[in-house]
């Protein structure tokens, strides 16, 4: 059996012996003073190192990707207005083709309505010409008729109808010879 | 060695030989000075406590003072650690600002580690934040500055508001909820920090220390013997829940401390 001391009596375990408590501020000082000072502003700047370099491995895939991209939307974009381009070309030359056409119809419209005008034109001067020729050979003739008539003797009818038949067969005698002249 | 500090070990006491079972007390925390300096009596604890900050500074320092961008296996595992309370605890519990924390914080965490740890270094064998006068430190530390930042933050009113009255609660509360709250800040809050670290590692000093002895008085007679064995798992199954406990009192320690640290960053309502 163990055997203790009555001037012995130990120590309340809840009472700080003040030794202890400035070897403990002395411990937790001097670890945070390295740590402070030395220890951790080193490895921050390890870990910050090596943080910025795997961003910057990232951060140069990241450019490369984007310029690929970029290089992408332009080539699209070329392709695009290349399209466009190619459309609108198209579109020009329907639209030009088209005029040309209308042009052309247009043309060959005006063309014809000018020979039509001009066939028109010659019709009626010949007309006319042939109705003031005829106008006047109708004078001519009647005229020439009526000295015939008055000239001869008028009471006979027979007479008279032979004169006209004579004066019918010397027109188509002159028109024959008219004809044959030409 | 004065016969009232005999190791139980060395008792020669068994079970059936009409003597008792030698329990633990509390001169199990007793030790004689290893040498007396001045006033201070220079004990194993306080050797031990020494020694667990070389270490934390000696593991730290191989690992860090050369620290390199694509790391060692040391510096792997320390790093481990630090980003565990960097990340972990700062700028989980404090945010932001915790970056300015970081040191303390890394600080409080290894230092209550081992020192809770040398509990099971052979050799060793005694929680050094056992001793209240440890963890008492460290708490009025925290302590000193929890009230430093609260009264920087704050100003003196604000302080006060800031340690007196929380926010958002109905008006007639406040005056039953101002002293308890001024008390719980100012004296429970750093009284329980000190004392949930020492309790624990006191009563799981205390829990290996009855079964290691219960394997040693048991043993002698057959009947005894299995006693003994049960003993013996006992203790080594209370030793590997030691060793959880001490890194979950570190963490726990080094959380209430961010804890507090956030709370007087915080601005006054």
């Amino acid at each position: 059996m163990m055997m203790y001391l009555a001037s012995d009596e130990p120590q309340n375990p809840l009472l700080p012996e003040w030794p202890e408590i400035v070897i403990g501020l002395f411990c937790i000082g001097v670890i945070y003073f390295i740590f402070r000072t030395r220890l951790l502003p080193t490895i921050n700047k390890a870990l910050e190192e090596r943080r910025e370099a795997i961003e910057g491995g990232m951060e140069k895939a990241e450019a490369a990707e984007a310029e690929a991209k970029q290089t992408l939307e332009e080539y699209r974009a070329r392709l695009e207005e290349a399209r466009h381009e190619a459309a609108r070309l198209r579109e020009e030359a329907r639209e030009q083709g088209a005029a040309l056409i209308a042009q052309m119809r247009e043309e060959g419209q005006r063309q014809r309505e000018e020979i039509i005008a001009a066939g028109h034109a010659q019709i009626e001067a010949d007309r006319r010409q042939a109705a003031q020729s005829l106008r006047q050979d109708i004078g001519r003739l009647a005229t020439e008729l009526a000295g015939r008539l008055v000239g001869e003797s008028l009471e006979d009818h027979a007479r008279q109808s032979r004169v006209i038949d004579r004066f019918l067969d010397e027109l188509d005698e002159r028109a024959r010879a008219a004809e044959v002249a030409k | 060695m004065t016969p009232d500090q005999t190791l139980a070990f060395e008792t020669d006491c068994h079970l059936f030989h009409d003597c008792g079972y030698p329990a633990p007390s509390l001169f199990s925390f007793e030790f004689e000075p290893l040498f007396t300096l001045g006033p201070i009596e220079f004990n194993k604890p306080m050797l031990m406590a020494l020694l667990g900050t070389v270490f934390v500074l000696g593991f730290f320092w191989a690992a860090f003072a050369r620290a390199k961008v694509v790391p060692g296996k040391l510096q792997m595992v320390a790093e481990m650690g630090y980003d565990f309370v960097r990340r972990g605890i700062a700028r989980e519990v404090i945010g932001k600002e915790g970056e300015r924390y970081v040191p303390l914080l890394v600080s409080l965490f290894f230092l209550v580690w081992v020192l809770n740890i040398w509990a099971v270094v052979p050799f060793g064998q005694i929680p050094v934040t056992s001793m209240i006068g440890y963890p008492v430190a460290l708490a009025l530390l925290v302590w000193v500055i929890y009230m430093t930042l609260t009264f920087q933050r704050n100003g003196f009113v604000g302080g006060i508001r800031n340690l007196c009255v929380p926010s958002g609660l109905p008006r007639w509360i406040y005056f039953l909820l101002t002293p308890v709250e001024f008390l719980s800040n100012v004296f429970v809050r750093p009284f329980t920090l000190a004392v949930r670290l020492f309790g624990n590692m006191f009563a799981g000093h205390v829990l290996i220390l009855v079964f290691t002895i219960a394997t040693w008085y048991t043993l002698g007679s057959i009947v005894g013997t299995f006693y003994s064995v049960t003993s013996l798992t006992m203790t080594l199954i209370l030793t590997g829940f030691e060793l959880f406990i001490q890194a979950l009192q570190a963490y726990v320690f080094t959380v209430l401390t961010a804890t507090y640290i956030a709370g007087a960053l915080e601005e006054a309502h």
